[in-house]
């Protein structure tokens, strides 16, 4: 199937093209750009007037909890490929359990399904669980979503295990004691709504030990939902150091402070809590400047486990279908340029998990989002093909709309 | 953003929380209680207000004295009182909160005065009973978490302009256990929306929420200094559970630094004054001495409780 996308501007922040050109397509694979390749003729053909065509998105993090309705909910929002953390129910701790699930996405075929597999079993942080066996199977990290390792020898054991056969680990710095009790950003918001704190030194505290393990073992770290300033400031110092670590930021954080939790807002309830506004700032800082991937930490939750007082309502926000539009906003009010927003939940997530893809050079997978930058349109729960309808964004606006999805060249997705 | 107790009026049509309500509203409530001062006094202690109308005593968490002064408010008001304690009923089945208020609503009651255990719970309630457009019933919170108690916050600025008249030249302090405690929240917003020129909180580091700068509180580390020249004092309870752990050492230890003794008290004012929300415990915060002395005005407190728990119920009510 040979398909040629005309009249769009194709944004390819890896290979630095910005121009309107069109994109060819040959067996699933990119065949060229601006030029056909010798002999093409196309199949079919897609007007891609007045839209961005650019790699699919690659979300790092994102609950799929009804698998089939969040995998239509990701291509609906231009992600072709979803990091999966591991905290299901069951934990994907068992390597079957990781065939089962690459094999049902595989089936459903929508969005690649690309799982990371509990670092320890039952996620307990205790006992590692079969990290050889869950890569065989298909996992490409292993983690323990956010929960964390508690005690310190489990987990620089783990990361010595993982060194030795070179498997990356992805933890979300936050540390058990400090962070316990707390149901919010331990600040002015939380001092004035009587919310038990989370200090910003639960993350830095964590943070530190997880630098200096790494430091010691070697092993590839990836730190996810980074909230704090501070916490920054060490990744930025431990790359600086040459240390092998990566981290991503939810894009929830790019755009909302601890003040949007209002009068008790659950839509606000996030793990890691939303913070201040400095906060803010540096992760924004972060993610312009390429340190931090962006990601939707795409978390469904039904609706009666909002409906609760704040600190009994489950955290966390639907993101699949507003990873772009989100992104978008940030881009516009940090005054960073669309290419490298686009890099930011593509080229630089396929560097986080060394994947060739989440790029439109000659022979890369043709996974292709095509959005049009300008179109708005309302959330609504009923615009939300995801089944969590969980979102602080519910009634506004957004600016950025998925045309069409492309999945290794099969149209996955295509808008209404 | 909008303040869900206000309607668009700007009338109170829940009780949630002291802070947003401008001064004019605690002030419209303050003189109504006061018009109810006269009330208890009476043989008959009844006025028709809500005659006809079903107030809810919704407890979550325990308490029996704001309860029974809810529920003598309430009855002093002509209203049918029905007590609920629903940590031992639906919700040990799984139903929801606004499950059960749903079916409250069906039953047609008109107030609900809650108490509960987590913070922001009747602003939830609050919420839902406007998705539902049910205007007219109303919410007063009888203290949720640590974030509001302001029934009593009012209260205690009842005593204070009682025994004080004039908030604009006050120096008050507020002693003990603020980081859980609801009533110091109340308190605050309250005193300064009233505007009391100088509030002081008075703790160690452990029991202070940060940031209570911001909230416009002078923090004091050191009580002797922090009660000097104080006009107003306000002693919190310290529950049991802090007394020991990582908060405190010991209660002997916390009462040394920041129970209420009369060679303490003597750095106030001479006429200063001493509140205490209740229940109180003697030798733990305050030393009997003190809390049965001629400046404590712990019982007056309670009985102005009732005028100010009427005065709200009838105002959410009848607006």
């Amino acid at each position: 199937m040979n398909i040629v996308i005309q009249n769009g501007r194709v944004i390819d922040p890896k290979n630095g093209v910005d121009r309107n050109s069109p994109l060819f397509i040959a067996d699933g694979k990119i065949a060229g750009l601006g030029e056909a390749p010798a002999g093409f003729v196309a199949d079919q053909s897609i007007d891609a007037s007045g839209c961005v065509v650019c790699p699919g998105l690659i979300d790092l993090g994102a609950r799929l909890n009804s698998i089939e309705a969040e995998l239509a909910a990701a291509v609906a929002g231009g992600v072709t490929s979803v990091v999966v953390p591991p905290d299901a129910d069951p934990p994907l701790d068992e390597p079957e359990l990781a065939d089962r699930l690459v094999h049902r996405g595989a089936e459903i075929g929508k969005a690649r399904v690309l799982p990371l597999g509990a670092l320890t079993l039952g996620l307990k942080g205790e006992r590692l669980a079969e990290l050889a066996g869950l890569k065989k199977a298909g996992c490409i990290a292993f983690s323990q979503a956010n929960k964390t390792v508690i005690d310190t020898e489990a987990l620089l054991r783990a990361m010595e295990y993982a060194a030795t056969f070179d498997f990356a680990i992805w933890l979300q710095p936050q540390d058990y004691w400090l962070s316990r009790n707390g149901i919010a950003h331990e600040g002015e918001v939380a001092s004035r709504l009587g919310l038990a704190g989370i200090p910003v030194a639960a993350e830095t505290i964590a943070i530190g030990t997880i630098i200096q393990l790494v430091r010691d073992t070697g092993c590839r770290v990836h730190l996810t939902r980074i909230s704090s300033a501070a916490g920054m400031a060490l990744i930025q110092r431990a790359r600086h150091d040459r240390l092998p670590i990566t981290c991503d930021v939810g894009v929830h954080h790019l755009l909302l402070t601890e003040n949007d939790i209002g009068y008790f807002n659950p839509h606000a309830r996030f793990t890691p809590p939303l913070r201040a506004q400095g906060d803010r700032v540096a992760l924004s800082t972060a993610a312009a400047s390429g340190l931090a991937a962006i990601c939707s930490d795409h978390t469904p939750v039904g609706a009666d486990d909002k409906l609760l007082p704040f600190g009994e309502a489950k955290p966390g926000a639907t993101g699949l279908e507003v990873l772009l539009p989100l992104t978008l906003k940030w881009a516009e009010a940090a005054k960073v340029d669309l290419s490298t927003a686009v890099a930011r939940i593509t080229a630089l997530p396929a560097e986080v998990l060394g994947l060739p893809s989440g790029h439109l050079g000659v022979g890369a997978v043709a996974d292709v989002c095509i959005f049009d930058p300008e179109a708005t349109w309302q959330l609504t729960t009923d615009a939300l093909k995801s089944r969590g309808k969980n979102s602080p964004w519910i009634g506004y606006m957004m600016t950025g709309k998925v045309k069409t999805t492309l999945v290794g060249g099969e149209m996955v997705f295509q808008a209404a | 953003m909008h303040n869900p107790q206000l309607n668009e009026d700007g009338q109170l049509m829940h009780l949630l929380s002291v802070e947003g309500l401008p001064q004019k509203i605690l002030t419209q409530i303050l003189d109504t209680a006061a018009s109810f001062m006269e009330v208890s006094a009476r043989d008959v202690k009844k006025v028709p207000l809500l005659r006809g109308k079903s107030v809810f005593n919704l407890f979550f968490e325990n308490s029996t004295r704001t309860r029974t002064t809810f529920e003598i408010a309430a009855k002093r008001l002509s209203a049918d009182v029905i007590n609920l304690d629903i940590n031992k009923s639906s919700t040990a089945k799984g139903e929801t909160l606004l499950d059960t208020i749903d079916n409250l609503v069906a039953m047609h009651a008109n107030l609900f005065v809650v108490r509960h255990a987590s913070s922001g719970a009747p602003f939830l309630i609050a919420e839902h009973l406007q998705r539902i457009g049910r205007d007219d019933v109303h919410v007063v919170n009888a203290g949720d978490g640590r974030h509001a108690h302001p029934t009593q916050g009012l209260l205690d600025m009842y005593t204070i302009r009682h025994y004080k008249k004039d908030f604009t030249q006050l120096r008050v302090a507020i002693v003990g256990d603020i980081l859980h405690s609801r009533v110091a929240r109340s308190d605050i917003h309250a005193l300064t929306t009233l505007g009391v020129p100088e509030v002081r909180a008075i703790g160690p580091e452990t029991l202070l929420p940060k940031h209570l700068d911001k909230l416009g509180v002078h923090v004091f580390h050191d009580m002797n200094e922090g009660l000097r020249d104080c006009d107003v004092i306000i002693m919190l309870r310290l529950q049991n559970e802090r007394m020991t752990g990582a908060l405190l050492p010991s209660a002997g230890e916390y009462f040394r630094h920041y129970g209420l003794t009369p060679q303490k008290l003597a750095l106030a004012k001479p006429d200063a004054i001493v509140m205490h929300p209740g229940p109180m415990n003697r030798g733990v915060e305050i030393h009997s001495a003190v809390a049965d002395g001629s400046q404590a005005v712990i019982l007056p407190q309670v009985t102005f409780g009732i005028a100010v728990r009427m005065a709200v119920m009838s105002i959410v009510a009848g607006n």
